[in-house]
């Protein structure tokens, strides 16, 4: 089935199967490869996107199913000179991360949180990141940067 | 981990689905935001061979005031559900329990009507909607008909939909100020509830839901009945097991869900009684 779905701004259409996942879509169709299989069950939220501005687990979401719609992935965050999204700058400047392998899920999650939430507590960081798992258990730093970019 | 191959097939309204489904039978699923369906045929536990997509079928996502209850279109999404000022105000019990669905990720994409349909008993929104009494309007070929929540569930996964039905209205009443609580007792943030307990009161009034203690959710009228006579909520709580029939898996043996029924079971009408 041919889809078109807009990934961060650019139109991308190529025929796929109906079983194909976004985040295979993503990484094997389009070539964007930040974006990164962790659980595969819905469980850890490495694939975190943004679909139509609100994150969702791009594991277990079908590419037809975002036929048409618009997706952002952490490729899509920083502006075009390369200023990074006021969120990964809060990571880094945080040590939000450790092995790197859940910042990209954490990011997108992090702002679609702040976007629904501007001003969080910690506790509501803490839970509105229920979805996405650190393996290192960086998890101390990772809800840091989220509250300091809160802050601005 | 990808699915078995499917065709897909999209439609643009409730009854071109139910045609769909007339044409395709038992081996087509709706898909609709696909967080319970999507695992299970990655798992190769679901392996249909056709998908009837309705995510499209935009005039089912809706939250309109119907007098005594609150009307929720099948497609409402669990996010949409959370923060409905309407439900929020009237049914702030279903507003609240849908918080605790999955994590925001799932809630976004998830629906009320997905959820209920798939008939999970560890799902929190069968056994909130049992408590509150809502009714569920279900449309086929052959038009509508309604459906009590505690006529609905069946068993593991079955509900009394037929195989051309799709469950398109949740009617929920209104809680009139009734107290309320929710108790999800999980060992991480996001998993199933291993048991949890929906519950609100007032006055002598009372209905209370149980999560993931049977095959099916449970309304646990054995309470309800005590409360309406009188019992403390300690005496009640501890009749909190009496209509249920868990499973032992490893979470958690009989004894230990039964013993978490009547535990949070008590928390639950102690939160409700303020």
């Amino acid at each position: 089935m041919e889809i078109t779905v807009t990934i961060n701004g650019k139109a991308h259409t190529a025929d796929v199967e109906p079983r194909t996942l976004l985040v295979q879509f993503i990484r094997e169709s389009v070539g964007l490869t930040g974006t990164n299989i962790g659980c595969d069950t819905s469980s850890c939220g490495a694939c975190s996107i943004h679909l139509d501005g609100e994150a969702v687990k791009s594991c277990t979401v079908l590419a037809v199913q975002a036929d048409g719609h618009d997706v952002t992935t952490i490729e899509g965050m920083a502006a075009a000179d390369g200023t990074l999204h006021p969120m990964q700058q809060a990571f880094m400047e945080n040590h939000g991360l450790q092995c790197g392998y859940c910042t990209p899920g954490m990011v997108m999650a992090a702002t679609s949180l702040l976007n629904e939430n501007p001003n969080p507590t910690e506790e509501e960081v803490r839970i509105g990141l229920e979805g996405n798992l650190c393996r290192c258990t960086g998890y101390h730093n990772i809800v840091q940067s989220v509250l300091a970019c809160a802050k601005g | 981990m990808i699915p078995a191959a499917f065709d897909y097939v999209r439609a643009s309204s409730a009854e071109e689905a139910i045609s769909l489904l007339g044409q395709y039978g038992d081996e087509a699923k709706l898909l609709a935001g696909g967080h319970s369906l999507i695992p299970l045929m990655k798992l190769r536990l679901a392996q249909p061979t056709v998908l009837v997509d309705i995510g499209r079928v935009s005039d089912l996502s809706y939250i309109r005031d119907a007098g005594d209850h609150v009307a929720i279109g099948a497609l409402t999404r669990h996010m949409d559900v959370e923060t409905s000022p309407m439900l929020l105000e009237h049914v702030p019990l279903l507003a609240h329990a849908t918080s605790h669905v999955g994590d925001p990720q799932v809630r976004h994409r998830g629906t009320i009507g997905g959820s209920l349909a798939h008939a999970d008993p560890a799902s929190d929104l069968p056994a909130t909607t049992l408590a509150l009494g809502a009714t569920y309007v279900v449309t086929g070929p052959n038009g509508t008909r309604e459906v009590a929540a505690s006529d609905f569930y069946q068993g593991y996964l079955t509900s009394v939909l037929a195989a051309d039905e799709l469950l398109t209205e949740i009617r929920v009443p209104k809680m009139n100020g009734a107290g309320w609580s929710f108790q999800k007792f999980n060992r991480r943030a996001q998993d199933w509830a291993i048991v949890g307990v929906a519950a609100w009161t007032r006055g002598s009034e009372s209905g209370v839901g149980l999560v993931n203690m049977a095959s099916v959710p449970v309304l646990a009228s054995s309470v309800s009945s005590a409360l309406a006579s009188g019992s403390s909520i300690a005496d009640a709580a501890a009749l909190a097991a009496d209509e249920a029939d868990p499973q032992a898996d490893l979470n958690a043996s009989v004894e230990y869900r039964q013993h978490l029924a009547r535990v949070l079971t008590r928390r639950a009408l102690s939160e409700a009684a303020g």
